[in-house]
C-alpha cells in the first residue's frame, strides 16, 4: 500500500497559503476579508463567483434552459406532437422557424419541448453517477488495502457490461411494452440504469485523484494534527480532488442526452409522444442530405446547454480551487 | 510491487466469473423467445424449436446452462452460435479487428486530445479554448452514424481521398478515418480533463520554481507538468480501450469492418448466451488489464502512489 | 416468407420479389462478349444466420445464395409470369391431389452426381421430419402422411424430450423410376405445382445425406447455374460459374464476389466509389429527396416488388371487434400522402388485398383501403367507437418508426383518437407477443409472398388457422370460400373462387393494407445489362459487361 513515509519528491500543491506574489489580482482580498468575519471554503468560493461574468453568462443560459424544461408553453404556442403529412420536410420560414420534420411537426416547438426529458434526464443521471462514482472512488483510494480491492473489483464487473445489454435487461424488465408507466417512471428508470452503467469511470477518476492528493504535505499535516477521517475527506481532500470529476462531469451531460435517445431508438427508453433532443436528432439523421437542418437545431440547442453547464462548471471549481485565487 | 502483481492477478479469477455470471444471467433475462422471430411474420415449426432447445440446452435451469458452458470454457470451447458458426473462430478473426480500429481510435483520441489539452491548457479562456470546446462538444451531440455518415460521404465518396470502407486487409491508412470517428467520442473528455490538470498544476509551485531556474519553457511542460498532470488522462484512456472495442457497433458497420460489435448486439437481440458471454469475456479481461496497468503507470507518474 | 436480417435496412420486409428490372444502360445490345466470358461481378449481400441448406434458409441473406446455387422443378420468371418447368420435365395431375413429375435426364450437381428423383424425394423427407428441425419444414404440410412424421414436445419448454414421431417418411411421396416420382397430397391442392419453385423443395445430392447439415452447409454442392466457391464470415462470398449446367439460364459471365455487408449506407457508398457491381437495396439516406437518382443517374433501378405493409388488428381484443371501427380506422390512413412524404414515392398505396402483381390478385379490391376522412368519421360515429389511447406497435429495431408514426397521426387527425406509435424493442419479442396473441393495439405485419399466386394471400394470412393469422381473424364463409378454391381443379377456378373469398374479407376489414413495396437498386458502370428475379433479387445469369 501506500507508504506514509513517502517523502514528496516534487512539492505538492499547498494549499491554504496565501503567499501567492504576482499571482491572481486578489492576493490581498482574503487577508483584508479575515479580519471582518472568518469564512470557510465555500463562502470564499461563492465571493469569488460573483465577480465572474462567466458564471453569470451561464447561470442566466442555465435559468433559461430551466425555464424552458419547465414551462415549454412559454417559449412556442405550437403544439409539438401535432402533425400533417402536407407540410413534412417544409424548410424553415417565418412561420415554423426551425422547418418542419418528416411527420410535418414543428421542429422548433419539438425542440424547445424536449428540452425538459433532455435536462432532466440527463442532469438527474450525472448527478447520480457523480454521487455514487465518486463516493465508491473517495472510499476505494482513500482507505485502500482490501476496501479498494472490492471496490475496484465490483467497478471492473459493471465496466464489462455492454450498454446495450445492461440497458436492455433492466428497462425490458420494468418498462416493457405493455407497462404503463408514466412518464415520471420511465425517466426515473432511464436515470437509474445510466447511472448503473456509466459509475465505474468516474469511480476509477476519483480513486486516480485521491491516491494522487492523499500523500500531499498538507493531508499529512491535517492527519498529524489530529484530523479524524471525516474531516480530511470533506475538508482536505474533496475539494482538492473535485476537479477531474466535475469536469468530466459536466461533459457527460452531453454524452447522456445521446444515450438517453440510443435508448428511446431502440424502443426501450422515453416513448412517444414525450420528444427529447435526443430522439429528435436521432430521427433526423437518415434525412441529413435533405434537411440537415433537421439535426442541426436540436444538435446546437444541445450545445449550448452542455456548453453553459461546463462553463458552470468550470467557474465553480475554478472558485473551489485556492491555487487560482 | 511483485506482490502487488501477484494479488492483482489472483483477483481476476473472481472478477471473471463473476462478471461472466452477471452476463449470462443478464442475457437470459433479456425478454423475448429467442426463435419467436426467426421464421419470419409466421412462428417457427415446433420440430426446430425442439431441436435448438435440447442443443442449446435451453430447457435446463440457469445454472445448469452456465455450468456447462463455463466447463467447456476450460477446455477451451467457447461454443457455437445459433447459426452454428464456432464461437472460437469469431474469436480468431473479428478480436483483432476490433482490438486494431480500438487502438487507432485510442492513439488518435490521445494525441489530438492531449494536444488540444495542453495548448488549451496554456492559454485558458482564449479563442482556440472555445473553438476546442464547442467542437468536441458538436462531436459529442451529434450521433455517432452521422459523424461516420458525413466523413464517409465527403472523404470517401465525394474527394475520393479514402476508400469509404476498410478492406479485409484492415490496413492502417484505411483505420484512420474509422479511428476518427470512433474516437471522437472521447475526444471531448480527454481535452478537457487535460486542460484542467494542466492548468491546475502550472500554477502550482514546483512549475514556477522550473520556471525560475530558467528552463525552458518545453521542458517545463514536457517533463514536469505533463507528468504530473497525466494521471486523470491515463486513467480515462485506460478505461477507454475497453469501451471502444465494445461500443464500435454503429462505426464497424458504417465502415464496413468485420468486428465483434454487431455479433456482439445481434447474439444479445436474440438471447445467445454463449456468444455474448464468450466475446465480452476477452473484453472483460482488457478492462481488467488495462486498469491494472493503469494502476502502474500511477506509481510511475507521480512517485507519491507506491505499491507494496 | 424470408425474413431481412440487415439491422438498418431501408426494407426491413424482406427481400423484394420483383416485377421487372428494366433499367440498366441505355445500351440495348448487351455487353462485350469477350469482357463477360471471364468477367467477374461483386454483389452486396448480408452474413448468411445458418449454414447454407435450403430447407433450413428463412432469411434473405442465405436466401439470396441458395437461389443462386440451385435450380428448382419450376422457375419463376423474371417478368413475374406463371412458373415454367426447370429441372422439371413435365408435372401432371388429373385431380390436383396426385402429381406425377418427371425431371430432365442428364442434370448434374456440382460435385458430378446426377440430379435424380430420389435427390428430391430424400431432402423433402429430411426437411419434413420433424427431429431435423428444419425451418421451412411447414411447406411440406401439404403432403401425405406431414402429421406422422411431425412430434410434438408435450412440455413445450420443460426437461421432457419429444417422442420420436411415427414415421420417418412422408408416405405422398413415392419414387417411380430414376426420373420420375409421385406425390400424394393430403387434400387436393391446384397451387401446389407453383408452390414447387419455392427453394424448400430444391433436390439434394447424395453427398448431404452423408454429411451433418452443417458442415454441408459450410460448403454447399448445388445444381444451379453458380457453384459455391468459398464463405468467409461475415466478409464474401464467392460463387464461379458451373460449366456442366445445361438448363435455360447459364452464366454469361464467370464469377460472383457476394460482399456481406453489416450496413446498406456501407455498400451504397462502395458502389458510387466503384467497389461494389451491385445493390440490391439503396438506403433510406440516400432514397430521401432522391438523392440516389442524381448519384446514380442510368445505373438506378427502380423496380415493384410484390410484397405489402401491412398493420393487422389484434380481432381477440374486444377493443376492435367492431368491423364498422376497423373499416374506419383503416379509411383514416392517407397511404397517398404516408407513401409521398415518408417514403419519397418510392412505394405505392396499397390498394388490394392481394399484391397485385401475383397470378390471381385482383388489383383495387381493398375498398377500405381508400382516404376517405368524412366516410371514416361517419362510421366511427355509428361504430362502438373507441375509448382511451390507440397505441399501434411495430419492431423498434428496423425501420418502421416513420411509416408507422404517420400512420398513427393520420388516424389521430381525422378521427380524433387518441392514437401514437410505439416500438417493441426486438423482432423476437415483437414476434412472441403476437404469437401469444397478447397484442393491445393494431401491429405492423407484411407479407412477402413465397410463391407468385393469390392463394398465398389469402390462405396463410385470413384462413381459420392460417400459419401467419396472427390476429386470430375467423369468418366461416371464408374458411369455406377458400377451403373450396384450394381444392379446384384448377388455377382459374381457384382464383375465381379467391376472389369471392377477398370479397367478404374486404367487408371484414381484418386489417389494413397501407402500401405496395418498391424497390430501389443500383449497378455499377461495368453491368451493361441486368435483370431482376421476380423476387427483386440480381439474376446472376442474365448479366453482361
Amino acid at each position: 500500500m501506500s507508504d506514509p513515509t513517502a517523502a514528496a519528491i516534487v512539492g505538492a500543491p499547498p494549499s491554504h497559503q496565501p503567499t501567492e506574489i504576482g499571482g491572481p489580482t486578489d492576493a490581498g482580498q482574503p487577508a483584508h476579508a479575515k479580519q471582518e468575519k472568518p469564512r470557510g471554503l465555500l463562502g470564499d468560493a461563492w465571493r469569488d463567483l460573483r465577480r465572474k461574468p462567466l458564471f453569470w453568462i451561464s447561470a442566466v443560459f442555465i435559468l433559461i434552459f430551466v425555464v424552458m424544461a419547465a414551462f415549454p408553453s412559454l417559449f412556442t404556442s405550437a403544439d409539438p406532437t401535432a402533425g400533417e403529412l402536407s407540410r413534412s420536410l417544409e424548410k424553415p420560414s417565418g412561420h415554423a422557424w426551425f422547418g418542419y420534420d418528416i411527420q410535418g411537426r414543428d421542429v422548433y416547438a419539438r425542440t424547445i419541448y424536449g428540452a425538459n426529458a433532455s435536462i432532466v434526464v440527463a442532469l438527474l443521471s450525472v448527478l447520480g453517477t457523480l454521487l455514487i462514482g465518486g463516493t465508491m472512488g473517495m472510499i476505494a483510494g482513500f482507505r485502500g488495502g482490501w476496501v479498494d480491492a472490492l471496490l475496484s473489483r465490483i467497478a471492473d464487473v459493471f465496466f464489462g457490461l455492454p450498454f446495450v445489454l445492461g440497458a436492455i435487461v433492466i428497462l425490458t424488465t420494468f418498462n416493457g411494452s405493455g407497462t404503463s408507466n408514466s412518464e415520471w417512471e420511465v425517466k426515473g428508470l432511464v436515470i437509474a440504469s445510466l447511472v448503473v452503467l456509466s459509475w465505474p469511470v468516474v469511480m476509477r477518476l476519483m480513486r486516480s485523484s485521491v491516491l494522487a492528493t492523499k500523500e500531499a504535505d498538507y493531508i499529512v499535516a491535517a492527519r498529524a494534527l489530529g484530523a479524524g477521517n471525516g474531516r480530511i475527506i470533506l475538508k482536505h481532500l474533496l475539494p482538492n480532488t473535485l476537479a477531474p470529476i466535475l469536469v468530466y462531469g459536466t461533459i457527460m451531460v452531453g454524452s447522456f442526452i445521446g444515450a438517453e435517445a440510443t435508448l428511446s431508438f431502440l424502443g426501450v427508453g422515453l416513448k412517444s409522444p414525450v420528444v427529447s433532443w435526443g430522439i429528435i436528432i436521432n430521427e433526423a439523421q437518415d434525412l441529413i442530405r435533405v434537411a440537415p437542418y433537421l439535426l442541426f437545431f436540436p444538435a446546437a440547442f444541445l450545445v449550448a446547454a452542455v456548453l453553459s453547464f461546463v462553463m458552470l462548471g468550470e467557474a465553480v471549481r475554478e472558485a473551489l480551487d485556492p491555487k487560482l485565487r | 510491487m511483485g506482490r502487488y502483481l501477484l494479488r492483482r492477478l489472483l483477483q481476476l479469477v473472481p472478477v471473471f466469473i463473476g462478471t461472466t455470471f452477471l452476463i449470462y444471467w443478464l442475457v437470459w433475462a433479456v425478454p423475448g423467445d429467442p426463435f419467436a422471430g426467426k421464421c419470419g411474420e409466421r412462428p417457427c415449426p415446433p420440430g426446430f424449436v425442439a431441436m435448438m432447445t435440447e442443443k442449446f440446452q435451453l430447457d435446463q435451469p440457469l445454472y445448469v446452462q452456465y455450468a456447462t458452458y463455463m466447463k467447456n470454457l476450460f477446455q477451451g470451447d467457447f461454443g457455437t452460435t445459433f447459426g452454428n458458426r464456432s464461437i472460437n473462430e469469431i474469436i480468431a478473426t473479428a478480436y483483432p479487428n476490433t482490438l486494431k480500429l480500438a487502438v487507432v481510435a485510442l492513439a488518435i483520441e490521445a494525441i489530438i486530445g492531449l494536444t488540444a489539452g495542453v495548448v488549451t491548457g496554456l492559454r485558458r479562456n482564449g479563442f482556440l479554448d472555445n473553438l476546442v470546446l464547442i467542437s468536441t462538444l458538436f462531436l459529442i451531440a451529434l450521433p455517432i452514424f452521422v459523424i461516420g455518415f458525413v466523413l464517409q460521404w465527403v472523404l470517401g465518396v465525394q474527394l475520393n481521398i479514402v476508400e469509404p470502407t476498410v478492406s479485409s486487409e484492415m490496413r492502417l491508412s484505411e483505420l484512420i478515418v474509422p479511428g476518427f470517428v470512433l474516437g471522437s467520442i472521447s475526444m471531448a473528455y480527454i481535452a478537457r480533463v487535460a486542460r484542467t490538470s494542466i492548468s491546475e498544476n502550472r500554477r502550482s509551485d514546483y512549475v514556477r520554481t522550473a520556471i525560475a531556474k530558467g528552463l525552458p519553457m518545453r521542458r517545463v511542460v514536457g517533463v514536469h507538468l505533463l507528468r504530473n498532470s497525466l494521471i486523470p488522462v491515463v486513467t480515462l484512456l485506460g478505461t477507454d480501450l475497453g469501451a471502444l472495442m465494445g461500443g464500435a457497433i454503429v462505426t464497424e458497420g458504417i465502415f464496413q469492418i468485420n468486428g465483434i460489435g454487431r455479433i456482439v448486439y445481434r447474439s444479445i437481440v436474440t438471447k445467445e448466451s454463449a456468444t455474448v458471454v464468450s466475446i465480452v469475456v476477452i473484453l472483460v479481461l482488457v478492462y481488467l488489464l488495462m486498469n491494472l496497468l493503469v494502476d502502474l503507470l500511477y506509481a510511475a507518474l507521480d512517485p507519491r502512489i507506491r505499491y507494496e | 416468407m424470408r425474413v431481412s436480417k440487415r439491422t438498418s435496412g431501408a426494407v426491413a420486409l424482406g427481400a423484394a420479389v420483383a416485377l421487372i428490372a428494366s433499367g440498366c444502360s441505355g445500351s440495348d445490345d448487351g455487353g462485350d462478349a469477350g469482357n463477360t466470358a471471364d468477367g467477374a461481378i461483386v454483389i452486396d449481400g448480408t452474413q448468411p444466420e445458418v449454414p447454407l441448406v435450403p430447407a433450413n434458409t428463412t432469411e434473405t441473406g442465405g436466401g439470396a445464395i441458395i437461389d443462386y446455387l440451385w435450380t428448382g422443378l419450376v422457375e419463376y420468371p423474371n417478368n413475374g409470369g406463371a412458373p415454367q418447368n426447370a429441372v422439371a420435365e413435365s408435372i401432371e395431375t388429373t385431380d390436383s391431389k396426385v402429381y406425377t413429375i418427371k425431371i430432365k435426364k442428364g442434370l448434374k450437381f456440382h460435385d458430378g452426381s446426377e440430379v435424380k428423383a430420389a435427390n428430391f424425394t430424400k431432402a423433402w423427407n429430411w426437411a419434413a421430419y420433424s427431429p431435423n428441425g428444419a425451418q421451412n419444414s411447414s411447406f411440406f404440410a401439404d403432403i401425405q402422411g406431414f402429421a406422422d412424421v411431425q412430434s410434438e414436445d408435450p412440455d413445450a419448454d420443460g426437461p421432457q424430450k419429444a417422442p420420436p414421431p411415427k414415421a420417418k417418411e412422408l408416405t405422398g411421396l413415392k419414387v417411380v423410376d430414376d426420373y420420375t416420382f409421385e406425390v400424394t397430397l393430403a387434400a387436393p391442392t391446384a397451387v401446389f405445382p407453383t408452390k414447387l419453385g419455392y427453394s424448400a423443395f430444391v433436390p439434394l445430392p447424395d453427398v448431404f445425406f452423408t454429411q451433418t447439415p452443417e458442415e454441408f452447409g459450410k460448403k454447399p454442392v448445388g445444381n444451379g447455374p453458380v457453384k459455391f466457391v468459398s464463405w468467409e464470415d461475415d466478409v464474401s462470398i464467392k460463387l464461379t460459374r458451373f460449366d456442366d449446367y445445361t438448363l435455360r439460364d447459364k452464366m454469361k459471365i464467370k464469377d460472383v464476389d457476394v460482399k456481406l455487408y453489416q450496413e446498406d449506407t456501407a455498400a451504397y457508398n462502395d458502389l458510387l466509389a466503384g467497389n461494389l457491381d451491385f445493390q440490391q437495396q439503396v438506403p433510406v439516406s440516400a432514397l430521401a429527396g432522391d438523392k440516389w437518382k442524381n448519384d446514380l443517374g442510368e445505373r438506378a433501378i427502380q423496380s415493384t416488388t410484390p410484397s405489402t405493409g401491412i398493420i393487422a388488428f389484434p380481432m381477440y381484443d374486444a377493443k376492435f371487434k367492431d368491423p364498422k371501427l376497423r373499416k374506419a380506422i383503416s379509411l383514416a390512413v392517407n397511404r397517398q400522402e404516408i407513401t409521398d412524404k415518408i417514403f419519397f414515392g418510392n412505394r405505392t398505396p396499397a390498394d388490394s388485398w392481394a399484391n397485385p402483381l401475383t397470378p390471381g390478385a385482383v388489383a383495387g379490391n381493398c375498398t377500405a383501403c381508400q382516404f376517405n376522412a368524412d366516410e371514416a368519421k361517419r362510421l366511427f360515429a355509428e361504430s362502438s367507437g373507441y375509448q382511451g389511447e390507440m397505441v399501434f406497435y411495430y419492431n423498434a429495431d428496423a425501420s418502421h418508426k416513420d411509416w408507422m408514426e404517420a400512420v398513427a397521426q393520420s388516424v389521430k387527425n381525422v378521427l380524433g383518437i387518441n392514437a401514437r406509435a410505439e416500438g417493441i424493442p426486438t423482432f423476437a419479442v415483437f414476434r412472441q407477443q403476437i404469437n401469444a396473441h397478447k397484442m393491445t393495439g393494431p401491429y405492423r405485419a407484411g407479407w412477402q409472398q413465397d410463391y407468385p399466386d393469390v392463394e398465398n394471400w389469402v390462405n396463410p394470412l385470413y384462413v381459420k388457422g392460417g400459419s401467419s393469422n396472427d390476429g386470430l381473424y375467423s369468418n366461416p364463409q371464408v374458411d369455406t370460400l377458400a377451403k373450396e378454391a384450394s381444392g379446384a381443379a384448377n388455377l382459374d377456378e381457384a382464383h375465381a373462387k379467391f376472389a369471392e373469398a377477398v370479397k367478404i374479407i374486404d367487408a371484414d376489414v381484418p386489417s389494413i393494407p397501407v402500401y405496395f413495396q418498391g424497390q430501389q437498386s443500383g449497378h455499377s458502370d461495368k453491368i451493361k445489362k441486368v435483370e431482376l428475379t421476380n423476387v427483386g433479387e440480381i439474376d446472376i445469369t442474365s448479366v453482361e459487361l
